[in-house]
């Protein structure tokens, strides 16, 4: 059959955040649902946000025609363990953030200019050596990309990121 | 209050009594023996011994889908739960009510590559509504509960629960179901009110309207049914079913359109296609129903109502979005009709029926009768003839000769339906008969089967002769895998790769060797009075019924095609159009 996807529809990015039960098995019940029916993960971040209710919130940040992102809203939802859904870009403005680790290695020249842009961009050196620093680095993702992209040719060997993490902005809850 | 301690055996009993299980369908194995030894102790539940996991899974489908009730099934770890993987991934699609307890190896065993051990929550994740892994006795009653609240509301579905050996050894307290609430599962049931009243405006405008239903009414249960037959008989619309949904409508009603989709009539399909305003209730859209989505029902406004929220938009946009339980919004939907006096677009209507009768007199389902060989069109209406008049109720296995039952038994009521449609899954008629006549000892139960599709589970012949099942199995014998042969012509050039039936079993001589009774039939003269024999005969009963091997299953429409591109057969008119080259990569 031919499947919504073929429609010549926008792709957009959305970010989505997932309240769960933080019990075994509930992050591969979400991954599980993201590969079997052919959806994107650009980014996924999860953690423990309230120890006493055992809950934890997963942000997913996934790409697709609006018709594939009201789908993957509507199935998340119908996952057992999901208290709730929220598209954080299409209900309302929100904030977005990731971290990056950074490791740059070089010598003389390179290694001034690596702290140079690193201070533009308000990153924070969390490692050094004689030959190597440990930027911290927090912003939108496109920011991080582009911190990342200048510090190629300074050395860069090793890159970590988070991923992102996204609330709504205002005085709503998930 | 003293909390009652048990086993971990015993609060699964005890818990499955509670939940009013009647019956259980399972196999015994190395990590379930403590719950066999509790099975053992008590006279409550029933336990019956499939010859095969995925038989005893088709057997609850079975009991599930005849009686509205969870059905449930017992299988040890390993292979027992691998084995039980297709039935559950039916259950799934065809949303069947199912709790499937399975043994694990113990807590501290798990993740060693023990014996008979496998992930059976990470394997039954995607085949599943849900499942648990229980690794506290503690928690064992409540997930108990949980699994079968969780199986019969909403959309329902098969949930699993591991239970390792050590969990049914060790003992823990018994809580009762209505002490049991979950913390995130809401299933909808009550349609959004302002939804509705637009929905119930637009079906009054509608100038050429058609219902489309499915196994989601059946769900529902008979109120539905009957709220829904209600509904459409206050309109005057026509209506036509799914394949699951067969039975939520009855099937003599001049209203009724028949099946629609793949091999669906002339005239359900012609109506979807020139509808304006189309209500799907409980059905969804999927791609044996809709053919090419691109042009499905072009010029329809589209009402869907539907439990499972992902269920909408999915396949086919739709105007009308109504999520919520469908006898809920049926009612809430007739209640509206009534106080607000609608009254049906006469003229229009009319003219609409005029249009879909000129379809109906195509007669789509005509076939050439003969007197030298039996036609398997013509073996259906003779058992439907013969059954009809009694309680009978009708499984199927899947190809040919399920679609072939779909067209030609009528079914006037719910529930007396059973077959396999969203997986496909041969070998589900025959132990899902077992099912159906255990929770209906007195009526008639046949498996309409193809000889091909008997074979992947027959083994379940002894299990019909040792609780002395009297289940009919009206073989509709091709001597091919028919449905693969019949896209093998159309498709592929009559190069029959594969699909041919060797080395088939002597079927009177396989009945006695199990000690049920076996009887070939191959001249259509003979035909009445060997269904008179199989109906007439005590127990289980295999009908060898030879059929001309060459027939095909029309009306058809080729894959990648619309509904107003049906192949029809070479009674009804032209062979209409060749499958296109894109259409020969989809399923």
């Amino acid at each position: 059959m031919q499947t919504v996807t073929t429609q010549t529809e926008a792709i957009e990015t959305h970010t989505i955040a997932v309240l769960v039960d933080n019990e075994a098995g509930v992050l591969g019940r979400v991954i599980g649902l993201f590969s079997g029916r052919g959806y994107n993960i650009e980014s996924l971040t999860v953690s423990e946000v309230d120890h006493h209710e055992r809950l934890s919130r997963i942000n997913i940040v996934t790409t697709g025609t609006p018709m594939v992102i009201e789908q993957i809203k509507a199935q998340l939802g119908r996952l057992v363990p999901v208290h709730r859904v929220r598209d954080l870009t299409s209900e309302g403005p929100s904030v977005q953030r990731e971290l990056a680790l950074v490791k740059v290695v070089s010598t003389g020249e390179r290694r001034v200019e690596s702290l140079r842009v690193a201070d533009i961009f308000r990153a924070r050196v969390v490692d050094s050596t004689n030959e190597s620093f440990v930027f911290e680095i927090v912003g939108k993702t496109g920011k991080l990309d582009a911190f990342i992209r200048l510090m190629e040719p300074l050395g860069l060997i090793d890159v970590s990121r988070t991923g992102v993490a996204a609330i709504a902005r205002g005085t709503d809850s998930l | 209050m003293m909390q009652e301690r048990m086993s971990g055996a015993e609060i699964v009993l005890k818990a499955l009594v509670d939940q009013g299980v009647e019956v259980v369908f399972g196999y015994p194995g190395g990590a379930v023996l403590p719950l066999y030894d509790a099975i053992f102790k008590q006279n409550h539940i029933r336990h019956i011994l499939t010859r095969h996991e995925q038989a005893a899974v088709h057997a609850a489908e079975g009991y599930a889908r005849s009686t509205g009730k969870v059905g449930v099934v017992l299988v040890t770890s390993g292979p027992g739960s691998t084995n039980a993987v297709t039935g559950l991934l039916d259950a799934l699609l065809d949303s069947v009510p199912l709790v499937c307890l399975s043994g694990q190896v113990p807590t501290q065993l798990i993740g060693t590559d023990a014996f008979q051990e496998a992930d059976t929550t990470g394997i039954t994740r995607p085949c599943t509504k849900h499942n648990y892994l229980v690794k506290d006795v503690e928690l064992l009653a409540g997930v108990m509960h949980e699994a079968f609240y969780v199986a019969r509301t909403g959309r329902p579905g098969p949930v699993v629960v591991d239970l390792p050996k050590n969990v049914q050894v060790a003992e823990g307290p018994y809580v009762q179901a209505h002490q049991v609430k979950h913390k995130s599962y809401r299933p909808p049931v009550k349609g959004d009110a302002a939804a509705i009243e637009k929905a119930v405006d637009l079906i009054a405008s509608a100038k050429r309207p058609v219902f489309y239903c499915g196994g989601g009414v059946v769900n529902s249960g008979p109120a539905a049914c009957a709220a829904l037959t209600e509904l459409v008989r206050a309109t005057g619309y026509p209506i036509t079913l799914t394949l699951q949904g067969i039975g939520a409508f009855p099937g003599s009603d001049p209203q009724f359109l028949g099946m629609l989709g793949m091999h669906g009539t002339y005239e359900a399909n012609l109506a979807m296609h020139g509808c304006d305003v189309m209500v799907a209730i409980g059905a969804r859209f999927d791609d044996r129903v809709t053919g090419n989505v691109a042009g499905f029902a072009p010029g329809a406004e589209i009402i869907h109502v539907d439990v499972d929220a992902a269920s909408i938009n999915k396949n086919v946009r739709v105007d009308i979005p109504i999520i919520g339980d469908a006898g809920s919004v049926i009612a809430d939907m007739l209640a509206a009709w009534k106080a607000k006096k609608c009254k049906p677009d006469g003229e229009a209507l009319a003219r609409w029926w005029r249009q879909i009768e000129t379809w109906r007199a195509r007669k789509c389902l005509a076939y050439a009768p003969s007197e030298a060989v039996i036609k398997p069109q013509f073996a259906i209406e003779r058992l439907y003839a013969a059954a009809k008049d009694r309680d009978t109720y009708i499984t199927t296995e899947v190809g040919q000769h399920q679609m072939w039952a779909a067209q030609f038994y009528r079914q006037e009521e719910p529930l007396h339906w059973m077959t396999s449609g969203g997986l496909g899954t041969m070998g589900y008629g025959f132990p899902a008969a077992i099912g159906v006549q255990l929770a209906h000892p007195d009526s008639l139960v046949a498996c309409i089967a193809g000889e091909a599709s008997f074979m992947m589970n027959m083994q379940e012949i002894a299990t019909a002769a040792q609780y002395r099942l009297p289940v009919k199995v009206f073989i509709l014998n091709n001597g091919y895998m028919g449905m693969v042969r019949q896209w093998q012509e159309l498709l592929h050039g009559s190069r029959y790769s594969e699909s041919h039936s060797e080395a088939l079993p002597d079927i009177p001589k396989l009945a006695d060797a199990f000690g049920i009774t076996g009887m070939v039939v191959d001249r259509p003269a003979d035909l009445d009075a060997a269904i008179a024999r199989m109906i007439e005969t005590p127990g289980a009963v295999l009908v060898d019924v030879r059929v001309d091997p060459a027939e095909n299953c029309f009306p058809m429409i080729p894959s990648g095609a619309t509904h107003d591109n049906m192949l029809l057969g070479e009674l009804v008119g032209s062979r209409g159009p060749t499958v296109t080259e894109a259409g020969k990569g989809l399923v």
